[in-house]
């Protein structure tokens, strides 16, 4: 009982925070937008953590604290909330990332202004990730998708890259349009489901794992969901959205867009199409791991080509995502974990380096590497080690948490599901590796590039000064966790593997 | 209900007469009234327009019917049928109403040129709705036409009542033009309805089509042809050309109406006429409908891409979401007779409700604006969350529900219902066709929502100014509802129960 008027608040506090910004005067909002945020992100995040400490830890599998209530009957919606082992960590990771968005803001201003509407736009994200996390009835999953459309939209245009006004307007767009394109496509197949079981359960639905869905329907809905779902992490080719929202998007934007957005649809992934559409996505998983794969190499050498810090962390999101959905693909117990540590861990170091990243141009007016040329130990010690630390924890560093999730998921790629054709994961694994040393040729010469050598610019900088105070305490819990969850992976796996061996069907493969 | 064969039953029919009852009032009083009295008119058509609401609300419940043949033996039909669905789009259509007579309020003045006349406007608007009350319970051929020229004959009227307003004039001829052939051609497919089967009475004309033995060139050129006469009404491709010039050329408000209750009567004769009328002949008609929507949605999505002026993309928008309300009926062939004709009634109908709620809360900020800005472009609107936000929040709410996105829940439910409807007839290409046409859609109502929060230009300072508080009520009506609908989808949802027998 208690759980569940957890799980309320966390949903009620942004939400109450984002009406109470759109209510009071103009002059009161404006004052008040960035302790209003950090208030209600942490009372969201202060019940999530209360949820952690309550929750059956030894029972992830189930879902727990769940409100059941029916909301529509006549389209069979329920307002169906609760957590399990899978979900938890997400919601808890949503939290503290808009926490952070929130707490950074106090100091450090969109450039734009208007912080009433930005922080209020920021909640209202939260609502919406926040809710797509917790829901277990898939019109309420959807529901909760759509909800963070229209926010991250004007986040990005309207607080984006302030040189490039119609380059934002356009890639928010692109990036709306897109994802509503999938997410269209993802409600048809859900209806689909719910035309031949009668229910929108996600718990029941997973339960019955396709049975009474014939092979040819649920090709159809794993081909909607699946494709629909794709769009959000996305998958190569899918991805094009995705440079460019990054890139233009506000620090704020960037962090939420690869910390949680693109997890909404992997877990939508591991959750949804993996358990309602067993057999449907067991025979897309082949196409969904060489997709996934090809997105880890041209991830890489995207990045290669890349001359801006900001855009080169953008597409390093395609290649990570690649190891995501790989996981996913094999259809394994051992690879659907290292897809979900992977996705957390994806979340907290390129939340993190999206940090440092507008940080670096906030001080220099630009991310582009030729004008910041070398040298940032030199002139911003703090901030350079900080880059250093998230580009290593980036390319899988062992002892930090981007190595787990890869080597899960690479692990998955090397013993596929037994209905799965085994030498060709071997092969994809083949790639996926050379992906990696890619990655780490990239990330490395990053730094070797930023960090580096002479520094160019000097004391003309018109300096903002190395970490500030308030910069360390927003960014500190990503550093923290990123470490935390490098040397003590069971922490986490404790509560998922359960979760997804439940979703599997108990036994795996 | 009625024992004797003509007998009328007054409570039945209750609600048209009241609101006719109100339009000649209205007529009458503004001989007698002082110039400036127009609140007076505008209260009289809204009392009356209420009342008539009420007495619907009283109706819920059991069906009636009266007008009727037949009987003591032999097949009782009936010319005039009140049930749960003649109810609903009899609710849309009084409820359309009285935003729309509030949203005039402003307008009316008497004697001023750029006005309207006040006792003129509440009479057409109100003998125009008289028709679409009708049109919702009628269940002859015969009823059916004169329903719908009794809607139209007045708008022609409305559309061309600015005074001195070529644009206007030009409009309302379009208008009429247009109208007065899709009627022939319609009477003309009734006349080839009623020689290959011998009645009128949709019962009656259904059972005759139903023998194999019937099935006709001349019954499928009948059935067809009376389907393109309500096609025109409802401005489904391509029998929509006459909608945008017609809402730019005609005052706001009757755009309005002709957008809300002028549509929700097309919708409801053809659902009347086909469900009641034509069933057997669904698998000729369904996927006629089929065809047209997927090409009314698509045509009017990407034709309101290009528009920049408010009330041109709102008359676009207005056909693209035709399409989405006849996608239901596309699937209704597998089995008119069985639940699924059901299921796609309740679809449409939840759909016109929230279309005409959010539309409604779109087109009265949109009056109120206009009436500032003449020029029309969705430019005027750029900052408009300045200096007047409830104005600019009613709109954004009813853009983004046209396009089905949250905030706009409610929208997004009417979606969610549609495209279910598709989906459960097993027509996975119209779900698909549906939902590529909402990433369409939303580029364009976005991109006037997003208009809105804008910062004004400089030299160029936001549209400020006092929202009649009338005008305010009807878009706050508007917005509430909309809200309610978005809060509490079951109420809208659930109105049209397919089990409930909607048909009567």
């Amino acid at each position: 009982m208690t759980g569940a008027v957890l799980l309320h608040v966390a949903l009620g506090a942004p939400l109450a925070g984002t009406v109470g910004l759109a209510l009071v005067p103009r002059r009161i909002g404006e004052r008040r937008a960035p302790i209003t945020g950090v208030v209600a992100s942490g009372v969201a995040l202060a019940a999530l953590l209360a949820v952690v400490v309550l929750a059956d830890k030894d029972d992830g599998g189930r879902a727990q604290f769940v409100t059941d209530a029916a909301w529509a009957p006549a389209v069979d919606l329920r307002w169906h909330l609760g957590v399990t082992g899978l979900s938890l960590p997400f919601a808890v990771l949503t939290a503290l990332l808009v926490f952070c968005c929130c707490l950074y803001t106090v100091r450090v201003r969109p450039e734009a202004g208007r912080l009433r509407a930005f922080i209020a736009l920021v909640l209202l994200l939260e609502v919406g990730m926040l809710g797509t996390f917790l829901a277990l009835d898939l019109l309420l999953f959807f529901l909760f998708f759509e909800v963070v459309l229209v926010p991250m939209w004007f986040l990005v245009a309207w607080w984006g890259d302030p040189h490039d006004r119609p380059g934002r307007t356009a890639a928010a767009t692109t990036f709306i349009l897109y994802t509503l394109l999938g997410s269209a496509l993802m409600l048809v197949g859900f209806l689909v489901v719910h035309a031949h079981t009668g229910t929108f359960d996600m718990i029941e639905l997973a339960d019955r794992a396709g049975a009474g869905l014939s092979g040819g329907v649920q090709f159809v809905a794993a081909l909607a969901i699946v494709g629909g779902l794709a769009v959000k992490v996305p998958v190569w080719p899918l991805h094009t959205w995705l440079p460019d929202a990054h890139a233009k998007a506000p620090t704020v934007g960037s962090v939420l867009l690869a910390g949680v957005l693109l997890k909404m649809g992997s877990y939508g992934l591991v959750r949804v199409a993996v358990p309602i559409v067993p057999d449907g996505v067991a025979r897309l998983a082949p196409v969904l791991g060489g997709l996934a794969v090809v997105g880890i190499v041209y991830g890489a050498l995207a990045c290669l080509a890349q001359r801006d810090l900001k855009r080169l962390v953008a597409y390093s999101s395609v290649g990570h995502m690649g190891f995501v959905v790989l996981g996913v693909a094999t259809l394994t117990p051992a690879g659907l974990n290292g897809s979900v540590y992977a996705g957390l861990a994806h979340g907290l170091i390129t939340g993190l380096l999206f940090f440092l990243a507008g940080a670096i141009k906030d001080r220099h007016g630009t991310s582009d590497f030729d004008q910041l040329g070398g040298g940032l130990y030199a002139r911003l010690p703090r901030l350079g080690a900080l880059l250093t630390f998230g580009a290593v924890a980036s390319l899988g560093l062992p002892g930090l948490a981007g190595f787990w999730g890869d080597l899960l998921a690479l692990f998955g790629a090397f013993r596929p599901a037994d209905l799965l054709d085994r030498p060709y994961f071997l092969a994809l694994l083949a790639v996926a590796l050379a992906g990696l040393v890619l990655t780490a040729w990239y990330l490395l010469a990053t730094v070797r590039r930023v960090c580096q050598g002479d520094d160019t610019i000097g004391p003309s900088l018109p300096v903002l000064g190395d970490v500030t105070r308030l910069e360390a305490v927003s960014w500190g819990p990503l550093v923290a966790l990123t470490l935390v969850l490098g040397v003590w992976p069971g922490l986490v796996l404790s509560l998922v593997d359960p979760a997804v061996q439940a979703l599997l069907g108990g036994g795996g493969s | 209900m009625t024992g004797t064969a003509q007998g009328v039953d007054w409570f039945t029919v209750a609600p048209t007469v009241l609101v006719t009852a109100t339009a000649l009032l209205v007529l009458v009083a503004d001989l007698w009234l002082p110039r400036r009295a127009a609140g007076v008119l505008t209260a009289i058509s809204v009392t009356g327009t209420s009342a008539a609401l009420v007495v619907v609300a009283l109706l819920w419940g059991d069906a009636r019917a009266t007008f009727c043949v037949g009987g003591d033996g032999a097949l009782e039909s009936c010319s005039y049928v009140v049930n749960q669905l003649t109810l609903v789009f009899q609710a849309v259509v009084l409820a359309g109403t009285i935003v729309v007579l509030l949203l005039a309020h402003a307008e009316i003045g008497t004697g001023e040129p750029d006005r309207l006349p006040g006792g003129e406007t509440g009479f057409l608007v109100l003998a125009s709705a008289t028709g679409a009350l009708v049109l919702a319970a009628a269940r002859d051929l015969a009823t059916v036409v004169v329903a719908l020229e009794v809607v139209s004959l007045p708008a022609f009227a409305l559309v061309g009542l600015r005074r001195r307003s070529a644009r206007g004039a030009e409009a309302a001829l379009t208008f009429f033009l247009v109208s007065v052939v899709s009627v022939a051609v319609m009477v003309y497919g009734v006349g080839l309805v009623y020689g290959a089967t011998g009645s009128l009475h949709l019962d009656r004309v259904a059972g005759a089509l139903g023998d194999p033995s019937n099935r006709t060139a001349v019954a499928t050129a009948g059935v067809v042809l009376t389907l393109v006469g309500l096609a025109f009404k409802v401005g489904a491709v391509p029998f929509h050309f006459w909608v945008p010039d017609t809402y730019a050329g005609a005052p706001v408000v009757v755009a309005a109406y002709l957008s809300v209750v002028s549509k929700a009567a097309g919708i409801v004769g053809i659902v009347v006429v086909v469900g009641q009328g034509f069933p057997s002949y669904a698998d000729v008609w369904a996927p006629a409908i089929a065809v047209v929507a997927v090409a009314t949605m698509t045509f009017g999505n990407v034709a309101a891409l290009r528009q920049r002026g408010a009330v041109r993309l709102l008359a676009w928008s207005s056909i693209a979401q035709s399409g989405y309300m006849l996608v239901p009926l596309g699937v209704a062939s597998t089995g008119v007779s069985g639940g699924r004709f059901g299921d796609a009634l309740s679809a449409v109908v939840a759909y016109v409700c929230v279309y005409a709620v959010v539309n409604l809360a779109a087109f009265g900020v949109v009056a109120v604006v206009s009436r500032h800005r003449p020029s029309g472009s969705i430019e005027d609107y750029r900052g408009l969350a300045y200096t007047e936000p409830a104005s600019a929040a009613a709109l954004g709410f009813g853009l983004l529900a046209l396009a089905g996105l949250p905030p706009g829940v409610a929208g997004l439910w009417a979606k969610v219902v549609v495209i279910d409807s598709a989906v459960s007839g097993g027509a996975g290409w119209l779900a698909v066709a549906v939902a590529v046409n909402t990433v369409i859609a939303l580029a364009y109502y976005l991109r006037w929502a997003a208009l809105l929060f804008a910062a004004p230009l400089p030299g160029r300072p936001a549209v400020s100014y006092d929202v009649p508080a009338v005008s305010g009520m009807a878009v706050g009506l508007a917005l509430a509802a909309g809200v309610v609908f978005s809060v509490l989808p079951q109420f809208v949802l659930g109105l049209a129960d397919a089990s409930s027998g909607l048909l009567g």
